[in-house]
């Protein structure tokens, strides 16, 4: 936020909001505290536009008709991490019909993969099961796609799982742009959609992954594990035991320099 | 809880069971813990692991189920419950997704019972006696089955959630748990 007159600002659900040139709502929204719920978007990667979850309502109007009835018509419907925020906008985020949206997205991902929280290191700190948690996801509505997915254990270090991947590509991301490794790709189309290593055995123990890397500790869910740290921290005091995904936007705003 | 405001109201009939899972979320339950007296105001269990009554009345208001659905008696008393409650609860991750037992979806079936019993040193017959219900391919979910009301998830959910569940329904409430309360697992 810069303090000369050139300060621009936009509203996200009627509350104003700073922004600089440049920056997506969703860039804008954290830095000022505002949660809007993501999966794919990282505020050191380049957006991608990918889950939804961060769709908003840019300048839904209202109207009055010739019989005196006011008719609300909803704005456009935009991921907010790829938009960029434009002065003296009316952008729309907590609202009924999103956070139903925003809860159909998550569970059609928890039917997509296999998600069992129960014996997942990940649970506890998983957005995908935070974000199902604050959205008050209680069942998921849909069949279960029970997919059939393989584990990767071949790097010494670092454990696959892809039983649970979401395709967010974070890791995709943070290997091409961080690390500058290329470990990670997705492959296939629709449905067959799936996250390859690429090595030429396709395991991850023959890339030159390291446990440091960027895309070794991105994973939002619990697909790219650490060995030998499972469940280090005792039920109760995980991150979302403790506090719910809302509760910390900063952490996801973006970093200084990339501003 | 409002429990003696409406003192003449009927008792609620609740029926219970746990199909493909472990009792755990029965466990829970009683973690409820003296507020099981408060509960004991406003409804009567019927058919449940806790009274030992074999099959539901046929006037059952609520029907509480835990597990999935992994056999084919699974699917006989499901649809039990179903016919005779006003009201069914998916209790615990197994009765929403299938939980631990769904984690051999990804195996063939046959695999899995030659692998258990047909082993060297642990006989060579796959048990089929029949009056062991049959296994299914897969583990479902109940909603797969038949209609389901009210999910609450957990593994097991807490006896706070269910605490907090089960007062908000009695109170003709849409059951909200809040966070700290839901939890998969």
């Amino acid at each position: 936020m810069s303090n000369g007159q050139d300060t621009k600002s936009f509203f996200l659900d009627d509350e104003e909001i700073p922004f600089e040139e440049g920056q997506t709502i969703i860039q804008a929204a954290l830095t000022a505290g505002k949660y809007i719920p993501h999966l794919c978007y990282h505020p050191e990667f380049k957006p991608h536009g990918s889950c939804k979850l961060c769709t908003v309502r840019i300048d839904s109007r209202t109207i009055t008709t010739e019989d005196g009835q006011t008719v609300k018509i909803p704005g456009r419907a935009a991921a907010s991490c790829t938009t960029p925020a434009q002065a003296e906008q009316h952008v729309e985020s907590n609202t009924p019909e999103l956070l139903d949206l925003r809860r159909t997205l998550v569970q059609m991902l928890l039917v997509e993969g296999n998600h069992f929280c129960p014996s997942c290191e990940k649970s506890g700190k998983c957005m995908l099961q935070g974000l199902a948690y604050d959205l008050g996801v209680m069942s998921p509505h849909f069949p279960q796609y029970f997919s059939k997915r393989e584990v990767d254990a071949t790097h010494p270090d670092v454990l696959l799982d892809f039983n649970r991947c979401i395709l967010c590509e974070l890791c995709v991301r943070a290997s091409a742009e961080v690390d500058k490794k290329n470990v990670f790709s997705l492959s296939g189309r629709g449905n067959t959609k799936h996250l390859i290593c690429n090595s030429e055995s396709g395991k991850l123990g023959d890339t030159n992954l390291a446990a440091t890397d960027k895309a070794a500790n991105v994973c939002p869910v619990g697909v790219i594990l650490h060995k030998r740290h499972g469940f280090e921290v005792p039920y109760g005091q995980r991150r979302f035991d403790t506090a719910p995904i809302s509760d910390n936007p900063v952490q996801y705003a973006p970093v200084k320099e990339q501003v | 809880m409002n429990a003696s405001t409406s003192a003449p109201k009927r008792k609620l009939k609740v029926a219970t069971t746990s199909l493909a899972g472990c009792f755990g979320c029965h466990m829970s339950f009683l973690d409820i813990d003296e507020r099981i007296l408060d509960l004991i105001e406003l409804i009567e269990f019927d058919r449940s692991p806790l009274t030992d009554i074999k099959h539901c009345s046929t006037d059952c208001d609520i029907g509480i189920i835990e597990g999935g659905v992994c056999n084919a008696e699974n699917v006989h008393v499901l649809h039990e419950f179903r016919k005779n409650c006003k009201i069914l609860i998916a209790i615990g991750a197994c009765s929403i997704n299938g939980g631990l037992p769904a984690q051999r979806n990804s195996l063939d079936i046959r695999d899995i019972l030659a692998a258990v019993y047909a082993q060297p040193g642990r006989g060579v017959h796959i048990p089929n006696d029949p009056e062991i219900p049959l296994l299914l391919n897969e583990v479902h979910p109940l909603h797969e089955v038949v209609k389901i009301d009210y999910f609450l998830p957990g593994c097991p959910p807490s006896g706070d959630a269910i605490w907090k569940f089960l007062t908000d329904l009695l109170a003709g409430r849409t059951p909200s748990l809040g966070h700290g309360l839901i939890h998969f697992d």
